[in-house]
């Protein structure tokens, strides 16, 4: 039986345990000031964004300016999955590595990046391309909300299907030429990847961007998109886009937005899932009929 | 009469247009009319005589998976957007 009575200090003499409400040091009010203001952040919400981990897969046009920003508002800890090197090609929208950088790691060339611009983010580089033998190890160093910038199709199903099992909120997009596409997939509150697309489109129907092209700032766009979403997660504010897909077309500046649902049959999120261990994914999106 | 959003992907085969008029009273009637005057879209958006997998259709920003599928009905004047799957991100 403990006694209030004699209120904080005689408790702390007691050497009950005591907490100090934590605040931003000075350095730090200072860097965060413009969220500080805003009444649904605030100090307590920067603080809980310095307590953030967010995992980006892919260092390319989409978790460019996504990661920027995120590491710009001081998210804790940063991820960076990617398996390829800076290239010439890249620097047209890829605007975390720059000339100097060419042939350098990307996940490397990010994390110079991101530390140079807030040394209050630690980021984690992985080389290597996100497998079904490697996905465990990544998601086990704890990762808040997942970022898809991926460049194809086995690594967004292979995402989707381990952020389902995780429960950890994925948000998407994707760009082709002017037109791009965001979401966020939040398990148990709305559908899933393969709730949206059951099955990739044989390889020979979809073009990437490296053989149709893309608009070097629609990344731009849609990656920051991505990063608002990943933000607003971390807090726990506003309306993510659960169940909404948010398409955007450069050409025509237009946005619109159609509606995404849960699908119950869903072979993964679905009421009876049937697919409950990473499969090949190489072989789900080779245009073979797959197997779970 | 309604108006069918072509995706990027899909606009070499309708001549480069973004948008195309296309009639039919259900999801159905309208791919055939579009389908017959564009036969290249077929396979990008048919497997066995249902919608493909890897493609959605929406009528009024629904999923017409999630409402009748082919028999879904289409008002005069609908918006309805082809949409298949997109992978890039680099």
């Amino acid at each position: 039986m403990v006694s209030l009575a004699g209120g904080y200090t005689d408790w702390k003499r007691s050497g009950l345990p005591t907490e100090l409400p934590r605040t931003l040091d000075g350095e730090k009010r200072q860097r965060y000031s413009r969220h500080v203001l805003i009444p649904e952040v605030g100090e307590e919400g920067q603080l809980k964004l310095l307590d953030s981990r967010v995992l980006l897969l892919g260092a390319g046009g989409l978790g460019s300016p996504a990661a920027l920003y995120l590491a710009a508002a001081g998210v804790g800890r940063l991820g960076i999955v990617d398996d390829d090197r800076v290239d010439a090609s890249n620097l047209q929208r890829q605007v975390l590595h720059s000339t100097g950088r060419l042939g350098d790691w990307k996940a490397e060339s990010a994390k110079r990046t991101l530390e140079e611009l807030n040394p209050d983010v630690e980021v984690v580089p992985y080389i290597e391309r996100l497998t079904s033998e490697n996905v465990e190890r990544i998601l086990a160093d704890g990762w808040d909300v997942i970022v898809d910038g991926a460049d194809n199709f086995p690594t967004r199903y292979l995402i989707n299907d381990a952020a389902v099992w995780h429960d950890i909120p994925l948000v998407h997009g994707s760009i082709y030429r002017f037109e791009g596409q965001a979401t966020v997939f939040k398990p148990g509150a709305g559908p899933c990847y393969r709730c949206l697309f059951p099955q990739p489109p044989p390889p020979e129907l979809a073009p990437s961007c490296a053989e149709g092209g893309v608009l070097g700032v629609l990344p731009g766009i849609v990656g920051s998109l991505q990063a608002s979403e990943a933000l607003k997660l971390c807090l726990g504010i506003g309306e993510p886009l659960v169940g909404r897909l948010l398409l955007f077309d450069a050409l025509a500046t237009e946005f619109s937005e159609v509606n995404l649902r849960r699908d119950p049959n869903c072979p993964v999120c679905g009421d009876s899932p049937t697919i409950t261990e990473y499969v090949d994914y190489v072989e789900f999106c080779s245009g073979r009929p797959a197997h779970a | 009469m309604s108006r069918v959003r072509i995706p990027p992907q899909l606009r070499g085969e309708v001549g480069g247009a973004r948008e195309v008029p296309a009639d039919g009273g259900t999801v159905r009637e309208l791919l055939d009319d579009l389908m017959s005057r564009f036969p290249a879209l077929r396979p990008q958006l048919v497997e066995d005589n249902e919608i493909a997998p890897f493609v959605n259709v929406y009528v009024e920003g629904e999923d017409v998976r999630t409402l009748d599928g082919l028999d879904t009905s289409v008002e005069h004047g609908s918006t309805v957007i082809l949409l298949p799957a997109m992978a890039g991100g680099l």
